[in-house]
């Protein structure tokens, strides 16, 4: 079976396709065979950021109306063979997705792959309450300000009482707190929630903290997920995120504002 | 309770069908002597002749475990004592029909478990609410709701009793109780106690930020908390239809 994970927010904006095509990227590379999904029907991204806009014949809403199979929708990454991207449809609407439609792809997913990535679209309407329905964890995306906070604690009500696991009863969807765009230096002059800020409000498990970077702009715009870019500090956050997923003990980075080397590090002011 | 009823006085429907939950009085019976259930019925009626006359009534025959009873001299008996039968709840099929014959509906015997609902919860996206040992709170009066997880923002929960949140309380979330509440860590949200009127309801919690707090009605909204109160373990009490905040 495959484990299922939604990216998602509540608010626009945070960096859901960045992480989703990431953590999938990520998934990939460690060599679990992996398919990441665009929820965001009639707002398609997810294949620009990972630099297949071109190879699209069918998508997501095709398959679910039958008009195409599974393999012929699935775009498999050039550069990694273990990640397979379904696009959604520019043309349709949110309303083209159906519960049925969408359980029945990620059954049918679930036999032949490790992980399941639902990029999930903005808002708590129709595409981000079925990208979330069926997940098993929940990577939800927060930048540190205050609207983006409370965005993502009402998502957090929403999977807790409106998801599959949750109207079966069965064991809750495991939440995962990812702050991205973080900037220490801002932190400090007061002009951004903290860390410990945004923990207090969620109280959820820090899974980990991308930090503000123009690699992420350049990866995007370039269509290469940035944990590709292994010499920025977002794709080593990213890299680091994947690993602490799959359970590698990795302490936390860049959530202080530190070149100060390896003795500065260990004496980090706070 | 927020109902979506707006009449408008031109082209308003004529009537429209409601599920409500009315509190009324029930007569639960342990006993098949008419006499001695007439007998006990007037000297209790004589206490309180106000509270009494006139007032609906529910039989309940559950406890008399299908003993034969004549439904239509109960009925006249207790409406020769001034009160309106509204229907029974238990007894056997006979005193079912027996009841129907007199025009009285009777009313699904609840199970042991759902004899008391341990909860209500205001909102159906709030399933998060947990009661734990609903066994042993059945045989109080006054019941408590214990929340274990997170409220998030837009949830709300209702507690028809007491109601204890041991997690924290989000901005834009609404607790509200018709007893008191109380939350084991931040409140940010909105907080309402004695909701049904219950003016010696309180609110206490470990860490003010409450968006507003309310007690019986009686409201104060974050910005007229003063700052020394906040980000502090208080309590909130009504004296006098005055919102104390005192800190513990």
């Amino acid at each position: 079976m495959a484990r299922i994970i939604v990216v998602t927010s509540g608010k626009g904006g945070v960096g859901k396709t960045t992480t989703s095509a990431a953590i999938a990227m990520g998934l990939a590379k460690k060599g679990h065979k992996t398919a990441v999904i665009d929820f965001d029907v009639g707002l398609r991204n997810l294949d620009l950021i990972l630099g297949c806009e071109r190879r699209v014949v069918y998508d997501f809403v095709n398959v679910i109306n039958d008009e195409a199979t599974l393999n012929q929708a699935l775009i498999r990454d050039k550069r990694c063979k273990q990640l397979y991207i379904l696009p959604a449809s520019q043309t349709r609407y949110k309303d083209a997705l159906t519960k049925e439609g969408v359980g029945k792809i990620l059954e049918e997913l679930s036999k032949t792959f490790k992980y399941i990535v639902c990029d999930s679209p903005a808002g708590i309407e129709r595409g981000a309450n079925l990208a979330m329905y069926f997940a098993d964890d929940a990577f939800v995306i927060t930048n540190p300000e205050i609207a983006s906070v409370r965005d993502s604690d009402r998502m957090l009500g929403i999977l807790s009482s409106k998801s599959k696991r949750a109207e079966n009863g069965d064991e809750p969807i495991n939440e995962y707190l990812l702050l991205s765009r973080y900037d220490p230096k801002r932190v400090k002059l007061g002009e951004m929630l903290s860390v410990e800020d945004v923990q207090d409000i969620l109280s959820l498990h820090l899974l980990g903290v991308i930090p503000e970077s123009q690699s992420v702009l350049n990866a995007s715009n370039s269509g290469t997920p940035v944990i590709l870019d292994e010499d920025s500090n977002a794709g080593q956050a990213y890299a680091d995120i994947v690993a602490r997923y799959l359970g590698e003990d990795k302490p936390h980075r860049f959530i202080d504002e530190d070149k100060k080397g390896l003795f500065g590090r260990l004496f980090r002011s706070k | 309770m927020p109902t979506d009823s707006q009449p408008t006085p031109s082209n308003s429907p004529a009537f429209e069908f409601k599920s409500g939950v009315v509190t009324i009085p029930s007569l639960n019976l342990f006993s098949t002597d008419i006499t001695a259930i007439t007998h006990q019925l007037n000297e209790k009626i004589k206490q309180a002749p106000e509270f009494f006359t006139n007032s609906s009534l529910l039989i309940d025959l559950q406890a008399l475990a299908n003993q034969e009873l004549d439904i239509a001299l109960l009925v006249d008996a207790i409406r020769n004592a001034g009160m309106f039968p509204i229907g029974i709840r238990g007894g056997t099929k006979e005193q079912q029909q027996a009841a129907n014959a007199l025009m009285l509906p009777a009313l699904s015997a609840l199970g042991g478990n759902n004899a008391r609902k341990p909860l209500t919860i205001a909102s159906k996206e709030t399933k998060l609410a947990k009661t734990e040992n609903p066994e042993k709170q059945q045989e109080t009066s006054v019941e408590t709701t214990i929340v274990t997880q997170p409220i998030r923002s837009g949830q709300r929960v209702y507690a028809e009793g007491d109601l204890a949140v041991i997690a924290q309380v989000s901005a834009g979330s609404e607790i509200m109780a018709e007893g008191n509440i109380h939350v084991y860590g931040t409140l940010r949200g909105r907080a309402l106690a004695g909701v049904q009127g219950n003016e010696n309801a309180r609110i206490f919690c470990s860490d003010l930020q409450a968006e507003l707090i309310s007690i019986a009605g009686n409201y104060r909204v974050s910005e007229d908390i003063i700052e020394s109160d906040r980000n502090a373990p208080v309590q909130i009490y009504l004296s006098k239809q005055a919102l104390i905040i005192q800190k513990i």
